[in-house]
């Protein structure tokens, strides 16, 4: 069997402690009877969309930010990701990407806006300065904050009111979430990556399965990712509901983070290090549930309808309605409609009309140094569309340092400048109606990418096949060739 | 925002759609505002209007019906997944609704409604049909929802054999920690709390490595 499923005995808590347990209760400041717990807040990570609205209540309130300097500011979401040296032509985002400009220099925060050499997608921008530290509490008003947990740390996302909160007093009040392992033992097989890997997960767990949890990821075959592989996994924990996302850091971490722009420098660096190698869930730890994975059972994935939960490998088939539970089938009946695709028939093969690299799920530089490899030296199939959004300026930089420009320029790819892009479909890059996108972002819910688009959600090397040949198709097909 | 909550009587409107995500309750691109006001005329956007600049409403969507009205929402289960948007929050709450109702929220989209003083309110999967069912066969019934009880209770109207139907209980009642039902009963909120705690907050980084 691929999935196991454990849930632990009450009354079967050990003395261990857990890897969330260690940091959660370090944060706590005081537990309220009956309620939730006050948590202490280390780093605020904020963005153009869900701060202006904190902004004018603390400003209403006649309050400072409480810690503006464990804050840190980036514009992201809505902001276009062609000709960014250029005023920004709609009204509205301009606005919005003004607002959070003067809110920052007038609360004395460190922005990395527009024009900046670190401007980029929040997730990316924090591990990639060195903000995103293991054992440490961190939260934005965006629900892919779990990323950060790839370090090691308790990250989740927050709404506005809560970056008020925030704002005004360095904490939250929070309940403590059950605990969720899920243990992804062995060797992963060829052309399967970390993005399959988590597809698989949340395809088993469905797109609630993981909710009021928060989740760690252990294993041979999480161990043996990188930190951008991890950050990716642990990005898409929300797409099962859970608060957050989290891998133990080890020597792969910590060599992360060394000499990084914001890391710890000299004894600070050795303090630090002592403080973070105890970070791990210790053996007699007991969790309230333990899934077990097998890494050989998963393929190259792909989803077909509109939660990240409907995914498949791309060799199967969507699921014949006589497949689907009868409390379930108006709810997969109206996503096939919406994506315009029948029950029982095989995805590979289906037509695409554009391909999206890009992403807080897969915008790194090892995700674009993978889609490089994959097709240098090829042309983009006739008809299709191929965007590569970088996540950050400093990837951008790297991009082109390593010549990968100069590939994707050759096989007829648009490298773009850094934002959430056609992820959400907030700016300007929107998949028209009625198209199919093969995407490397995180949600395939109706209009996500625009009004009446279809996504299919993919690793980056199932959307460079896709971009080669205009379809769906095995990466597995092409290795071994 | 009206602050405070406590007993809301309304008829309902159902939405009988699992795994509502933020999205789809405001999709992003109505998302620039930088203000708290105006996102309910754009709630459910894409389900209530045709794509086109017109705004031309979908008939056969809920909230475009003459039929069903009221105070408070009635969704499938996983209701609010997905991005973190507490202008989800906002536009529902503009829209006039009070109270959400299903069998199932999302972690995020729960915290942000109790912020804003919208109750989101769990029932059984049994109970979220019985509720479907009442309202559909009779879209004047009214649903009670009271905060202090904890109760939640379908018209007594609705009842042919006593106090219960198809082995169902009218009233059910459901679970909401007693600090949020505290600071909704009185319209206090966490940075009320949090502002009077600053001392001890201070005295906790001190704390810190």
């Amino acid at each position: 069997m691929s999935v196991q499923h454990k849930n632990s005995e009450p009354g079967n808590k050990g003395k261990g402690k857990t890897l969330f347990e260690k940091i959660w209760e370090k944060h706590v400041v005081k537990e309220i009877d009956g309620g939730p717990s006050v948590l202490y807040v280390d780093t605020h990570l904020i963005h153009e969309v869900t701060s202006p609205q904190a902004f004018n209540g603390l400003a209403k309130r006649g309050l400072k930010v409480f810690r503006p300097k464990q804050v840190v500011a980036t514009a992201d979401h809505n902001v276009p990701t062609l000709n960014q040296h250029l005023p920004i032509k709609e009204e509205l985002s301009r606005i919005q990407v003004q607002t959070l400009k003067d809110n920052c220099a007038k609360f004395g925060i460190e922005l990395y806006g527009l024009g900046h050499p670190y401007q980029g997608i929040v997730h990316v921008i924090g591990p990639e300065l060195g903000i995103t530290q293991p054992g440490a509490t961190i939260v934005c008003g965006d629900s892919h904050t779990s990323t950060h947990g790839a370090f090691g740390a308790i990250a989740f996302g927050i709404g506005t009111s809560e970056v008020e909160m925030v704002f005004a007093t360095q904490c939250l009040m929070q309940t403590k979430p059950k605990l969720m392992r899920i243990n992804v033992e062995g060797e992963l097989k060829k052309g399967v990556v970390s993005k399959d890997i988590i597809l698989y997960i949340i395809s088993h767990t469905s797109a609630s399965g993981a909710t009021g949890y928060a989740v760690e990821y252990a294993g041979s075959a999480i161990r043996s990712l990188s930190m951008e592989a991890r950050m990716t996994i642990c990005n898409m924990s929300i797409e099962m509901g859970a608060r957050c996302g989290m891998i133990a850091p080890d020597t792969t971490t910590f060599e992360y983070i060394k000499g990084r722009e914001f890391a710890p420098q000299g004894t600070a660096w050795d303090r630090k290090l002592a403080d973070w190698k105890t970070l791990y869930s210790d053996k007699d730890a007991v969790f309230d549930k333990e899934i077990l994975i097998d890494a050989a059972a998963i393929e190259p994935m792909i989803t077909y309808g509109t939660n990240p939960g409907m995914g498949v490998g791309v060799t199967g088939h969507i699921p014949a309605l006589d497949e689907v539970e009868e409390k379930e089938k108006p709810y997969f009946e109206k996503s096939l409609h919406y994506m315009g695709l029948q029950p029982g028939v095989k995805i590979k093969g289906k037509k695409v009309d554009y391909v999206f690299i890009g992403s807080c799920t897969n915008s790194r530089i090892e995700d674009l140094r993978m889609v490089a490899s994959f097709v240098k030296g090829k042309h983009k199939a006739n008809g299709v569309e191929v965007w590569i959004v970088p996540g950050s300026k400093q990837v951008e930089a790297q991009a082109k340092e390593e010549g990968i420009d100069k590939i994707f320029e050759e096989a007829g790819f648009l490298l773009r400048q850094p934002g959430c892009s056609a992820c959400l479909g907030m700016n300007e890059d929107k998949i028209p109606a009625g198209k199919y996108c093969i995407s490397t972002s995180n949600r395939n819910f109706e209009g996500r990418q625009g009004p009446n688009a279809r996504t299919f959600l993919a690793s980056p090397l199932t959307a460079a096949v896709a971009a080669i040949t205009g379809e769906v198709g095995d990466v597995r097909d092409y290795l071994l060739s | 925002m009206s602050k405070s909550i406590n007993i809301i009587k309304s008829t309902a409107v159902p939405l009988q759609i699992e795994n509502v995500d933020t999205d789809q309750i405001i999709p992003a691109r109505f998302l620039k505002a930088t203000n708290r006001d105006g996102f309910g005329k754009n709630l459910f956007r894409d389900w209530r209007y045709e794509n086109d600049n017109e705004m031309t409403p979908k008939k056969d969507f809920v909230l475009n019906s003459p039929i069903f009205k009221g105070s408070i929402l009635v969704a499938g289960k996983n209701f609010g997944c997905g991005s973190s948007r507490e202008h989800a929050a906002w536009a529902i709450k503009d829209a006039g609704f009070d109270v959400v109702v299903s069998s199932f929220f999302a972690d995020i989209f729960k915290n942000n409604a109790l912020n804003n003083f919208l109750l989101p309110v769990v029932v059984s999967d049994e109970f979220l049909q019985k509720i479907f069912e009442t309202v559909s066969a009779d879209p004047s019934s009214e649903i009670t929802v009271s905060l202090e009880d904890q109760a939640i209770s379908l018209p007594a109207a609705s009842l042919k054999t006593g106090p219960r139907v198809d082995g169902l209980e009218r009233v059910e009642t459901f679970d909401i920690n007693s600090y949020k039902k505290t600071c909704l009963l009185n319209g206090y909120d966490d940075i009320d709390y949090l502002l009077s705690m600053k001392d001890e907050i201070e005295s906790y980084e001190t704390t810190r490595i």
